[in-house]
């Protein structure tokens, strides 16, 4: 097992250092559909987030605790769901995404947006509570409110994406469903792992999840340099 | 966008006014006109309810009962009055940028922000610090910032809460200086302190409150002179009221 | 202030830009298909080996959707697909009776193998007889993985313990796990259980997680497994791509795709047999 390991190690590194075009195709992919994903929930997570943030009404906690709940959504049942929906059979036939990145998109734009919009909403509402009557004293209008909190909260925010955009680059359940893991057109890291791993290729599976976790890892230490950058110059 | 409501915030005027939160009531039948002119100062003792009276002339608050007017109507969105919170919220932004918000919040058109903002920065004394994130200010320099921010609305009133509570002689002749020059522009400046020392210096009318009462509202030269009522006089000798 | 504006164009253009990335794809009039096919095939690296050589030659895109055999039609079924391409004869009838398929043709076989470990625990032996091995399986209680997720091999599966005279459904015990889930994985839990299990041969040769499985049962007639093509029903679904799926039907049977398929080899090892003019395949 320890000298299989050993060369899982060598087998994923020779495809990384070899640039593998397929392998490279994958990751272009995987890194599309969960950013596309990732960017589709933060327009609509974020305005969401703060409007319930912002606003009152008659079952405010309820909506509050079901979205956290949300975050927890399972992606094989998402991934369902998208399916009926999209098949050529199902309301959405027509358009013909089905076992498309597109499709992709929307199973991941799904499960990433309670996440994004539970996070902001948190940020928010605690920003609001200090910004509320100098805004008010400003005479900020209810769009204007929102644009401040979502500016000043960005660097907050930011963490609320990467959240996002780990729960999207881990998650098969979902697109496998909805993508078909068709090769070299709907295969991202983790539908890769998946057949690797059907095919018994344990060593290829786990070089690839390798891959995978250095590409999450790159992505949230530039986020957090950015992080940091911005926070120095505006604190 | 720099239009002007056509019609004066001044006078204010509270009518009967009675401000609570449950059972606790906070401003317990207020009475009052502030007109055009030098400084109103209110001064009271902690907790007398100085703030929520700045809150209520502000708009930012409803009274509970009785009115406030605003040249004669009610509900006038603050457009033309500007507030100074006791400890203002620096938005996460570099001076600079706060100010430059004030201003777009003010509808003021983009092409006179950057002289508007030098001004205002020359004036609060902040020139140097134009760059330097808001929340890394010092309380001085945060307290004129806010002042600079309340001027970039083009303000007919400006309150103040408290506004050299907790500053050091400097800081606090910083900020003195700058309500002077406001106030011979023709500002309207209403602001609140518990320090005789700031309410001789700076007042034209002195407001003096307790327990959500207006006990006296007189000339400051009057009041300090000849206060009308046992309150006021053992205020003004420095005894402890409570 | 003009700081946030420029930030937020650019916002904006980047989910601008990946959707119309993403979408562009689905929406062209691409020259592909959609084959919902099974894992045996996929799994087997058989598509990869034939699918460059049919584009080379029409040009045409197959995106291979694999899935368990009853799952594959009732991707076709939906619509979902515009070729199925299945290994379960008679489920494959039901479908074209149903309406949902054009026409069947037969292209190929392979064979299934039952696979065990070294150890033998079920004491099968040497035997060609695989209702033997099933049944001494059975009375040792000899752990055995089934798929159980009505795919053709767990069909094929089933039929045997028949032909063995074992209503499995009863009889099972503990012995019989049944997994719901694909070839590799079931391979890969016999591999990590040390038990028994029916497999296509085309997947387990190249399986690479063997560690002390073998092959313990092989050649008997009854492990026979055709493989059939059907083009979806145009009118059930009218948006299914007729003339391109046609096309890789009508190469598959073709002698220059069933040479292409006859030549896929691993380890030397020929997997699928073309067997498109057979009568009765
Ligand atoms: N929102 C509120 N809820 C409860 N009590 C309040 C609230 N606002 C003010 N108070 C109370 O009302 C009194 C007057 O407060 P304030 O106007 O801040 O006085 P001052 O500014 O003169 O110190 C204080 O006792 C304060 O605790
Ligand atoms: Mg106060």
């Amino acid at each position: 097992m320890q000298e299989k390991l050993m060369h899982a190690d060598t087998s994923a590194l020779d495809l990384v250092l070899s640039a593998d075009p397929a392998l490279m195709e994958i990751v272009r992919l995987s890194l599309l559909v969960s950013l596309g994903a990732v960017v589709a929930a933060a327009v609509i997570g974020f305005p969401l987030g703060a409007v319930i943030a912002l606003t009152r009404y008659p079952g405010r906690e309820a909506s509050i605790v079901v979205l956290n709940a949300l975050m927890g959504l399972p992606p094989v049942v998402v991934g369902l769901a998208v399916y009926l929906l999209l098949s050529r059979s199902g309301p959405l036939g027509t358009w013909g995404l089905l076992f498309t990145p597109a499709a992709m998109v929307i199973a991941q734009t799904i499960l990433v947006t309670p996440i994004i919009a539970a996070l902001a909403r948190q940020t928010i509402e605690d920003l609001w509570t200090e910004y509320r009557e100098e805004l008010a004293a400003m005479n900020v209008g209810p769009i204007g409110r929102v644009a401040t909190l979502l500016w000043d909260a960005r660097f907050s925010l930011l963490t609320a994406l990467l959240a996002g955009f780990g729960r999207a680059a881990a998650e098969v359940g979902a697109v496998i469903i909805v993508g078909g893991n068709i090769d070299g057109f709907t295969r991202t890291m983790t539908t890769a792992i998946a057949l690797e791993t059907s095919k018994g290729d344990l060593p290829l599976a786990i070089g690839l999840g390798m891959v995978l976790i250095a590409i999450v890892i790159i992505v949230n230490a530039l986020a957090w340099g950015v992080r940091r950058a911005g926070e120095r110059l505006a604190g | 966008m720099t239009m002007r409501a056509p019609d004066s915030d001044l006078p204010i005027v509270l009518e009967d006014v009675r401000y609570g939160v449950r059972d606790l009531i906070i401003i317990d039948g207020m009475s009052l006109m502030l007109t055009p002119g030098a400084p109103t100062v209110l001064i009271g003792p902690n907790g007398s309810g100085k703030t929520t009276l700045l809150r209520l002339m502000m708009g930012l608050i409803e009274p509970t009962s009785g009115r406030v007017t605003w040249g004669g109507r009610t509900h006038v969105p603050p457009a033309r009055r500007a507030i100074v919170f006791q400890r203002p919220v620096m938005l996460r932004r570099s001076v600079a940028a706060n100010i430059h918000y004030a201003l777009a919040a003010a509808g003021i058109g983009r092409h006179q922000h950057a002289e508007r903002a030098r001004d205002l920065l020359e004036q609060a004394g902040l020139s140097a610090l134009a760059e330097r994130p808001a929340r890394r200010l010092s309380g001085g320099e945060q307290q004129r910032l806010a002042l600079a921010r309340g001027l970039a609305r083009d303000p007919q009133v400006l309150f103040l809460d408290e506004p050299t509570a907790s500053l050091d002689p400097a800081a606090t002749k910083a900020i003195e200086d700058v309500v002077r020059a406001v106030s011979a522009r023709g500002i309207k400046v209403v602001m609140s302190t518990h320090d005789l020392g700031e309410a001789r210096r700076l007042a034209g009318d002195i407001v003096f409150i307790h327990r959500g009462r207006v006990i006296e509202s007189a000339p400051a030269a009057e009041f300090f002179a000849h206060p009308k009522t046992d309150d006021a006089r053992r205020f003004v000798a420095g005894e402890l009221l409570v | 202030m003009i700081k946030r504006e420029t930030n937020r164009r650019h916002l904006i253009a980047l989910a601008g830009a990946a959707l119309v990335a993403l979408s562009a794809p689905a929406f062209a009039q691409d020259k592909s298909i959609v084959v919902s096919s099974t894992t045996s095939t996929q799994d087997s690296g058989l598509f990869g080996h034939i699918l460059p050589l049919f584009k080379a030659k029409t040009g045409i895109d197959v995106k291979v959707v694999s899935q368990g055999t009853g799952q594959a039609l009732d991707t076709g079924r939906r619509g979902d697909a515009d070729v199925v391409f299945v290994h379960a004869k008679s489920a494959e009838l039901k479908f074209l009776s149903e309406g949902f398929g054009v026409k069947r043709y037969p292209v190929m076989y392979n064979d299934f193998v039952l696979i065990g470990p070294k150890g033998d625990p079920a004491g099968i032996g040497g035997t060609k007889d695989i209702v033997a091995a099933l049944k001494a399986i059975k009375d040792k209680g000899a752990p055995f993985i089934s798929r159980g997720d009505r795919s053709g091999t767990h069909v094929a599966e089933l039929d045997l313990w028949k032909a063995a005279g074992i209503d499995i459904a009863k009889d099972k015990g503990p012995w019989y796990k049944e997994i719901g889930q694909g070839m590799g994985a079931a391979l890969n839990t016999a591999s990590a259980s040390n038990a028994y299990v029916l497999s296509d041969r085309g997947t387990w040769l190249s399986f690479k997680n063997r560690a002390d499985l073998v092959i313990s049962v092989e050649g008997d007639n009854r492990l026979f497994n055709q493989y059939g093509v059907m083009l979806v029903n145009p009118e059930k679904h009218p948006h299914v791509k007729k003339e391109y799926g046609q096309a890789f039907i009508d190469w598959l049977i073709s002698p220059e795709g069933q040479k292409a398929i006859a030549e896929y080899k691993i380890g030397g090892q020929q997997l699928f047999f073309p067997n498109a003019s057979a009568p009765g395949a």
